[in-house]
């Protein structure tokens, strides 16, 4: 296994992803260099079709790249197998997506611990993190309740607290805001950007959202599967 | 395996998730193991009820005969019967045996006249031996040895248009080959399922037989019956052992399409619990692989949250388990209840017909052994088992990216 010492949580070296379609070959991503420190909050912004989604999955090893490497704490995640994935996945990534973000038959706070469970933690200690979290995010008292009793925003609340209940590496967000309306998006950006400050969590969050990108850390913009531009914020 | 009490969750609270489908589906399910076992337990019933009919009509678990006689039953093929043979049958696991003249003979009523088989019994022997006491329907059964009335069959009563109290001649060869005939009352009818019993065997006791046939101490036949099925080889065996100028004979071999019946039994419970499981598995493959379509952003949300491929697996076949265990308890204890519900048997005397050609009677038992349960259960279980691996490969073997973003 290729794993070297860095500060670097994501290292993607030439990554190109490319899919057929019938006949024709459709390049997601092209040759795409990108790191990300620790600590960041990444924003990937691009009309749709540019390859914002297609990146989050490369990183999250939700789908291999047909070219080039990434590393993950760096660690090559390209030379692991479906099982080692999903380990890699359990230890370091959180993720949020734009919808269908939890279990339908868990309730909110079972949702918060299953990712605890699958890493072995005891049920006690699950029990006051996911307490503690649910706290955190704004959602005390909600806890005994299933996803279609929850509004979306507050599910968009949970699936952060998920994501970074075990304290992460890295997050990865894909569209989380564009189902919300903007004051319920505006809160979760809100939230995002304070766990990322008190617990020094990397985000890398694709999407449309103005908002967003107004408050990323740092904006990186793609066209076409190709990273155009990169803005920090700071 | 820290994932393993999450996933048995999972799995459990899955099953529920479209109430009506799981339903659907363990109602399909529970009617196939249902079917499976109400069948067998019929067949089993009809199997078993062959054999007590085919062994309470005069054949018994074992017989005895003069090597000649089964190729051609005439009263010069019988046997003495002597010390040797009666000590031989004092074997341990012999309960009961009683010796008979048995000859074709020819019967006439002042109205007609029916060709049949004269059989010449001992009363005490036989009353426990065969079915005969217990089918008298008119009159009585012979008192003793020295009873000198005649028992017939309803049919035949029927047939000769005489009745009890009436006397018929009956007519046979005795062992000079001479016509020898007399005259008997009827003393008794017997009336039993099947007609051809009842038209093709007259009953009288030894004593009379042994005079009209003018003979002594002979018999065509002795029949034996053992403490159960399984002493019949062993005592087989010990007969021919002490006894090696006699031929000795199992219900197999007198009546070898009884033992038919009972090997074709076998054979079509096996065939027919395949066909009911064919069925039902493509019930539980196509409702698991519905759930895995429905459910594949959720596959894709648990691998992105890092749940190994083994794990989802084991989920979807862990649920399809919960959905085979359920229905095989339901099953099994609806089966039970339908055979607990009928009681002695089902009537089946509107294909009266059909029945008597395959020896049976009209009334069928429902029976359930632990062995034919074991058999529809076990072929459930493992084929269920099975089945439920290809829906569950199918939903471990999603790209994570395309299961997330499936509309």
């Amino acid at each position: 296994m290729n794993t070297k010492q860095t500060d670097l949580v994501v290292e993607c070296q030439k990554i190109t992803k490319t899919y057929q379609q019938g006949i024709i070959e459709v390049h997601a991503l092209t040759d795409i260099d990108f790191n990300v420190q620790r600590g960041e909050f990444i924003c990937l912004s691009g009309p749709s079709g540019s390859g914002k989604s297609t990146l989050l999955n490369m990183i999250g090893g939700l789908d291999a790249p047909s070219s080039g490497e990434i590393f993950i704490d760096g660690e090559e995640i390209d030379e692991l197998d479906k099982s080692e994935l999903a380990d890699m996945r359990l230890h370091k990534i959180g993720f949020i997506f734009q919808a269908y973000n939890l279990i339908p038959v868990l309730t909110a706070q079972e949702n918060i611990e299953m990712v605890m469970q699958m890493q072995g933690i005891n049920k006690a200690d699950r029990n006051r993190k996911s307490l503690s979290i649910l706290k955190e995010v704004g959602l005390e008292g909600l806890e005994n309740r299933k996803p279609p009793e929850l509004s979306g925003g507050q599910q968009q609340r949970v699936a952060v607290a998920r994501a970074i209940v075990s304290r992460p590496s890295l997050v990865l967000a894909d569209e989380p805001t564009a189902n919300l309306d903007s004051v319920t998006a505006n809160k979760l950006i809100d939230l995002m950007l304070s766990m990322n400050e008190q617990h020094k969590t990397t985000f890398i969050i694709s999407t449309h959202d103005p908002m967003i990108m107004q408050r990323a850390k740092t904006l990186v913009k793609l066209h076409d599967g190709k990273i155009t531009e990169v803005i920090s914020q700071e | 395996m820290t994932s393993l009490p999450l996933i048995i969750a999972l799995a459990w609270r899955n099953l529920w998730r479209n109430k009506r489908r799981t339903a659907v589906i363990l109602f399909a399910m529970a009617l196939g193991v249902w079917a499976m076992i109400v069948t067998a337990a019929f067949m089993r019933g009809m199997a078993l009820q062959v054999l007590d009919d085919t062994i309470d009509n005069l054949t018994g678990h074992i017989q005895i005969h003069n090597n000649n006689y089964l190729d051609d039953p005439v009263i010069e093929n019988s046997f003495k019967t002597n010390k040797a043979i009666e000590s031989a049958l004092q074997h341990t696991d012999i309960i009961n045996w009683s010796n008979r003249i048995r000859v074709p003979a020819v019967i006439s009523s002042e109205r007609d006249t029916s060709g049949l088989v004269l059989v010449g019994i001992d009363p005490e022997r036989e009353a426990d031996l065969s079915f005969l006491k217990s089918s008298i329907s008119e009159g009585q059964y012979f008192s003793g040895a020295d009873d000198k009335g005649i028992i017939i069959g309803k049919k035949l009563a029927e047939n000769l248009e005489t009745r009890l109290g009436k006397r018929v001649v009956v007519i046979t060869q005795n062992t000079r080959n001479e016509i020898s005939d007399r005259g008997f009352r009827i003393t008794g009818i017997y009336d039993t399922p099947t007609e051809g019993m009842e038209t093709g065997f007259v009953f009288m006791t030894r004593r009379s037989a042994e005079t009209l046939i003018g003979v002594a101490n002979l018999s065509s036949e002795i029949a034996i019956i053992t403490r159960s099925l399984e002493h019949v080889d062993p005592v087989i065996k010990a007969l021919k052992s002490d006894l090696p100028d006699l031929d000795i004979q199992s219900w197999q071999t007198i009546q070898p399409f009884t033992q038919l019946i009972v090997e074709m039994y076998g054979d079509f419970q096996y065939i027919w619990h395949l066909i009911v499981f064919l069925a039902m598995s493509f019930g539980i493959i196509n409702t698991l692989l519905m759930t895995i379509f429905e459910r594949s952003r959720e596959f894709g949300l648990f691998q992105a949250l890092g749940l190994k491929p083994r794990f989802i697996l084991m989920q979807v076949w862990i649920e399809s388990m919960f959905m085979l265990a359920i229905a095989l308890i339901i099953g099994n204890l609806v089966s039970w209840l339908t055979v607990l519900s009928t009681g002695d048997g089902i009537d089946v005397s509107a294909f009266a017909k059909g029945m008597e050609m395959a020896q049976l009677s009209n009334i069928i038992p429902f029976i359930i052994i632990s062995e034919d349960l074991f058999l529809a259960n076990s072929i459930v279980i493992v084929l269920g088992m099975l089945t439920g691996l290809y829906p569950a490969w199918r939903a471990s073997r999603l790209v994570p990216a395309n299961a997330i973003t499936r509309v």
